[in-house]
């Protein structure tokens, strides 16, 4: 369970231009070519989207995404598909770009993102709602280790809930669990943790989602005697380490607390390390 | 046409600068273009020793600023000196030290610590932070304390390292501050960071952004006209809001020698380097001098041109 190595080069800012904009569900799905994003993403990489047109922009703060997915499209060689919930002001205009509009990006971002397994060892993939969107990619790259995989996807509603069908391609099982039982199994994602851990033998738990469903993660793991590795969903206001605005408190490998950047150190983290107590979660500016 | 520039003394590859705050440890700006592009990078303040931060939300929207009150994050003098200064001189930077301290005495500590130290081209000592009472930190609201305060520092410094005030951004105060600062002893003053301000739930935060940039603005040329009136010779380093070409010009045609960038880095962490790659290419040359009465609308009109205004309903949602 080493990290992987530092990824090769840096994130790049640039204009990216909207390719297509698809409604699926509650969620708008986009289509980037942002030059040189996509190229250096590895799964649970981010982008950082600045809100409206530079000179008029009155949104300050940076929207993070999850890279969804890599692939060459029309002549651009990796464009980026990002899952955007339209719930606040940012991403609302996000949502409402089409066809040919421009955007200014900046990723990948991150300093750790998901290690793989050097064993083919079972794994569970448990996401919630839009932050799901990191784990197909992930699944993609355990499969390729040979490492069953097993997710578990939950959302408030059948509306919320990302990619189910795509997940049945990708993955050995997988349990699907919503707040009004819309589809699967009603109830909270994190209720059929210790189930689905039970009967996958993982070895390894990957998580991205919001907060009180990556603390339930990092216990159901350590429960069941398994890693987990939780993707951040929080708030980073310039996702760029710039600004240190998303404090997560953790314990060092030499046991001393300390407070890292949820962008430069995360996003993703192992679940034993964060102090969940001590996490407190802003509102998003989304 | 804007190269180098002289600012207390040194010499500058731009006058745009990195503000105190935004540049990360370096490191995170580094990918987007080289350290050696800025005049110099202001690192985000440094105190006696390390410092966790303040608890969440740090960094908050609001209409066209960021609130922020981060609690002064930072590894402290020693640890400070022995890892970021060094990496920092390595990837080109010129660098100049933001401090802090509880007291006097503290900020005096602080400050000889980093006049021992090398790659220290100048030392920013942060008068006016915004959370300093919750951060612990000492601020001066009176001028003859912002007067003993630069003393102290200037104290320490060998020649040749010369300090730079960075005072409260009020366009009435701002003046009276920044002469008790030249008087103390700083070689420059720079003027116009984030105002004095709160969250939602009534902490106290800076508020940075091009909501205060016209503030800066006011408070850049009452300075450079008190100092003047006073004969006190002193630089003066713009900043608050700066986010582009045109606002850089602003100040230095309001008769500052060198900007910051600060939070327009945190939306487009290339806008410092556009900015210096923009004044370091010579103005556009205006066809002809205009007559006097004509000169605002002829000025105006073909930048206008070139971004019309946004149909921003457009882009609402429904939902």
């Amino acid at each position: 369970m080493s990290p992987e190595p530092t990824r090769p080069a840096g994130p790049v800012h640039v204009l990216a231009e909207v390719l297509a904009g698809k409604r699926i569900g509650a969620f708008s799905h986009l289509t980037l070519a942002a030059p040189g994003v996509g190229e250096r993403h590895r799964p649970g990489s981010f982008v950082a989207v600045s809100v409206g047109a530079p000179g008029e922009r009155t949104r300050l703060a940076r929207r993070a995404f999850w890279i969804h997915q890599v692939r060459a499209l029309g002549g651009h060689a990796a464009t980026v598909s990002l899952v955007v919930d339209p719930v606040g002001p940012g991403s609302r205009w996000l949502a409402g770009l089409s066809r040919g509009d421009r955007v200014e990006v900046t990723g990948p971002l991150g300093g750790r993102a998901f290690a793989l397994p050097k064993e083919p060892v079972p794994v569970v993939l448990v996401g919630e709602g839009a932050h799901s969107a990191p784990l197909f990619a992930l699944a993609e790259r355990l499969r390729e280790r040979d490492c069953p995989v097993h997710l578990l996807l939950g959302a408030a509603d059948e509306a919320h809930l990302l990619s189910a069908l795509e997940a049945r391609r990708i993955a050995r099982t997988v349990t699907v669990a919503t707040l009004d039982g819309s589809v699967g199994v009603k109830g909270p994602t994190a209720a059929l943790l210790p189930d689905v851990l039970r009967r996958s033998g993982a070895a390894v738990v990957y998580a991205a989602g919001p907060v009180p469903l990556l603390h339930a993660v990092a216990r159901a793991a350590e429960d069941h005697g398994a890693w987990s590795q939780v993707a951040l969903g929080v708030p980073t206001p310039c996702a760029t380490g710039l600004c240190h605005g998303c404090p997560v408190p953790v314990v060092g490998e030499d046991g001393v607390g300390r407070t890292v950047r949820a962008c430069a150190e995360g996003p993703v983290l192992r679940g034993d390390r964060v102090r969940w107590d001590d996490l407190s979660v802003p509102g998003d500016a989304s | 046409m804007t190269g180098p520039v002289r600012l207390a003394g040194l010499t500058l590859a731009s006058p745009v600068l990195v503000a105190s705050g935004c540049g990360g440890t370096g490191r995170e700006l580094a990918g987007y273009a080289p350290l050696s592009t800025y005049g110099a990078f202001v690192t985000r303040t440094i105190t006696l020793t390390a410092r966790p931060g303040g608890p969440a939300p740090r960094v908050l929207e609001s209409p066209a600023g960021l609130l922020h009150a981060t609690g002064l994050p930072n590894p402290g003098l020693t640890a400070f000196c022995a890892t970021e200064l060094p990496a920092l001189v390595q990837a080109g930077a010129r660098v100049v030290v933001s401090v802090a301290g509880e007291s006097v005495a503290e900020v005096a500590e602080v400050v000889s610590g980093l006049a021992r130290t090398s790659g220290v081209s100048a030392v920013e000592l942060a008068l006016s932070l915004p959370d300093a009472e919750v951060a612990g930190v000492r601020t001066p609201r009176e001028p003859f304390a912002t007067t003993r305060l630069v003393e102290a520092a200037v104290a320490q410094l060998p020649p040749g390292v010369p300090l730079l005030a960075k005072i409260w951004p009020d366009p009435v105060r701002a003046p009276e501050h920044a002469r008790a600062a030249v008087e103390g002893g700083a070689a420059a003053v720079v003027v116009g960071g984030a105002q004095p301000a709160a969250f939602p739930d009534g902490r106290h935060a800076g508020l940075s952004g091009p909501a205060v940039a016209p503030l800066a603005l006011r408070a850049v040329a009452e300075v450079v006209k008190s100092l003047d009136l006073a004969g006190l010779r002193a630089d003066v380093v713009g900043c608050g809001g700066i986010a582009t070409v045109a606002d850089a010009r602003a100040h230095l045609d309001a008769g500052a020698v060198a900007v910051a960038v600060g939070s327009a880095l945190l939306t487009d962490p290339t806008a410092a380097a556009r900015i210096a790659e923009g004044l370091a290419v010579p103005e556009r040359p205006a066809p002809e001098k205009p007559a006097p009465e004509h000169a605002a609308p002829e000025h105006v009109a073909p930048e206008q041109a070139e971004h019309p205004a946004p149909e921003h309903r457009t882009q609402e949602d429904p939902a």
